[in-house]
């Protein structure tokens, strides 16, 4: 997910982050303006659309019915798939989804999963045999950084817009009636990314930023200021202080989103 | 399937498996183990069996991937179809996908990528048997690998997994604490950089279990590290002994 930028405008951006700077103005744990509008695929039984700076990220929630887990027969069936859509970033390409890609959507995955988001046991038909699949497909439109909280926070929006259709059983079979009812959420986590520059760590990186990261780490953190998920990635490392910094950090900007999305 | 009522950790705070509750499982770590391999190492963490062959430094196949400035570090985590209680396909699955890149991400800093420009260096990494914790025995048995092959590092890269079990953290998950435990929270880390260089959770854990659950994991590696010297002295040992006994024959 990288794109070049030369040497001189790399040493620029870490010199500046290293004085506690950056390159647009914002502080170092300041987030860019963000903007979600809700529903607009009226295909989608949810769908939100998320404006972070200028990183563009559309969530569309597909239903369908489905067999269970044979581990958990009575619980509904999640999954979550990114696209980087060639039309991004130069630097997307065609193709099967590269390993970006994949780490993304199961990162996502990982904070609704483990947040318990979505109420499971209400998307469960028949035990064992049906139940209602949740799709949710996360499309990157525009790269301008920190995908991950874009999309994290998109997902969830598009979730909270979801709305279940209403159904009846007859004879065994699954008949669909007129008529929605929100998809029962029993959470909305909020996933924070924090990048990592030598002593500095810094959120809501830009893409030129993320070239001179060494590395990040993104918790998901849900109402209670717990935390719900965590993967680190980069090529570099962070000391265990760093880790429970970022952390409070995570948590801190997450009671501050979450105010603001007034979730 | 262990019925999900029954507790995993007793009244005196032994687990299922018998153990307490900072207490890893048995470990046996061999270098060497691939002749064809540059470097190679076995590992048995738990009921996990896992086996890893590095090859490299080498010229990057295919070349349009190497990089002018550095070496390309490479990693497959693979898992075999009878690793696990139901048949795994061979194909790879998102998780593996993930799961290479983190473990790639997890020794990188450990080498001097720099060192080596044009080149690639190969990681496989193949599971035996899974019994949860593997990317953490994983990037045991790859560190170890790596350091068999030769190449210079600045430090061993060493994992281990702490999680929250029952009411309890818990350090070195196995299969059925993994699934059944509230939360399993992986760290690989370099022991004379203090670096982390993986860390991964899921499951719901407050701030103050965070804390506790990294920092037992680190303690963890720190145990696991001084077995990973003894497995790399251990082969040297046996090459001396063997030279010995020629000379004296």
């Amino acid at each position: 997910m990288s794109t070049l930028i030369t040497k001189v405008r790399q040493k620029q951006l870490s010199q500046l982050i290293e004085k506690g700077k950056r390159i647009d103005g914002r502080g170092l744990t300041d987030f860019r303006e963000f903007k979600i509008e809700e529903g607009l695929i009226e295909r989608a039984e949810g769908s939100a659309r998320l404006l972070l700076g200028k990183t563009d990220v559309l969530v569309g929630v597909k239903i369908e019915t489905g067999e269970p887990f044979p581990d958990t027969p009575n619980e509904g069936v999640l999954t979550v798939n990114a696209e980087l859509v060639p039309l991004a970033s130069a630097s997307f390409e065609p193709g099967p989804p590269d390993e970006s890609s994949i780490e993304l959507a199961r990162i996502v995955d990982r904070g609704i999963r483990e947040s318990k988001a979505i109420d499971n046991e209400k998307l469960c038909i028949e035990a064992g045999k049906k139940v209602f699949v949740v799709f949710v497909d996360v499309y990157v439109l525009n790269h301008d950084g920190n995908l991950i909280d874009a999309s994290a926070l998109a997902a969830v929006a598009a979730l909270i817009n979801t709305k279940m259709p209403n159904y009846e059983i007859k004879d065994g079979e699954v008949i669909i009636k007129q008529g929605y009812t929100p998809l029962p959420l029993k959470s909305r986590p909020i996933t924070i990314t924090v990048g990592k520059l030598g002593d500095k760590l810094l959120l809501d990186a830009g893409l030129e930023e993320e070239q001179v990261m060494d590395a990040r780490i993104s918790l998901a953190i849900n109402e209670e200021g717990n935390i719900c998920a965590v993967q680190k990635g980069g090529s570099g490392y962070f000391t265990p202080q760093q880790i429970i910094e970022a952390s409070k950090l995570a948590q801190e900007k997450a009671v501050e989103l979450r105010k603001k999305l007034k979730w | 399937m262990i019925d999900k009522q029954e507790k995993l950790i007793d009244k005196k705070g032994i687990r299922l498996d018998g153990r307490k509750a900072d207490e890893l499982r048995p470990l046996k770590l061999e270098v060497g183990v691939l002749p064809n391999a540059d470097g190679s190492a076995y590992i048995e963490h738990g009921k996990n069996k896992i086996l890893v062959g590095v090859f490299g430094p080498r010229e990057m196949h295919p070349k349009h991937l190497s990089r002018p400035d550095r070496m390309v570090l490479r990693c497959r985590y693979h898992m075999a179809p009878f690793s696990v209680q139901e048949r795994k396909s061979p194909a790879p699955s998102r998780r593996e996908v993930e799961l290479s890149k983190v473990i790639r991400e997890a020794l990188e800093p450990a080498l001097f990528l720099e060192m080596y420009p044009r080149t690639g260096i190969d990681i496989f990494v193949e599971i035996l048997q899974a019994d949860g914790g593997t990317r953490c025995a994983s990037i045991t048995a790859a560190a170890l690998a790596l350091a068999d092959s030769g190449i210079p590092m600045r430090d061993l890269v060493v994992a281990c997994a702490a999680g929250k079990v029952d009411d309890t953290v818990v350090l070195d998950l196995y299969d059925a604490e993994d699934k059944l435990g509230v939360a399993d929270v992986p760290v690989a880390y370099m022991p004379n950089l203090n670096a982390v260089t993986l860390l991964q959770m899921d499951g719901i854990l407050t701030h103050a279990e965070f804390e506790k659950a990294v920092n037992m994991a680190i303690d963890g590696c720190k145990k696991i590290y001084a077995l990973q010297k003894e497995a790399l002295k251990t082969k040297y040992m046996h090459i001396k002994e063997e030279t010995q006994e020629e000379v004296e024959e």
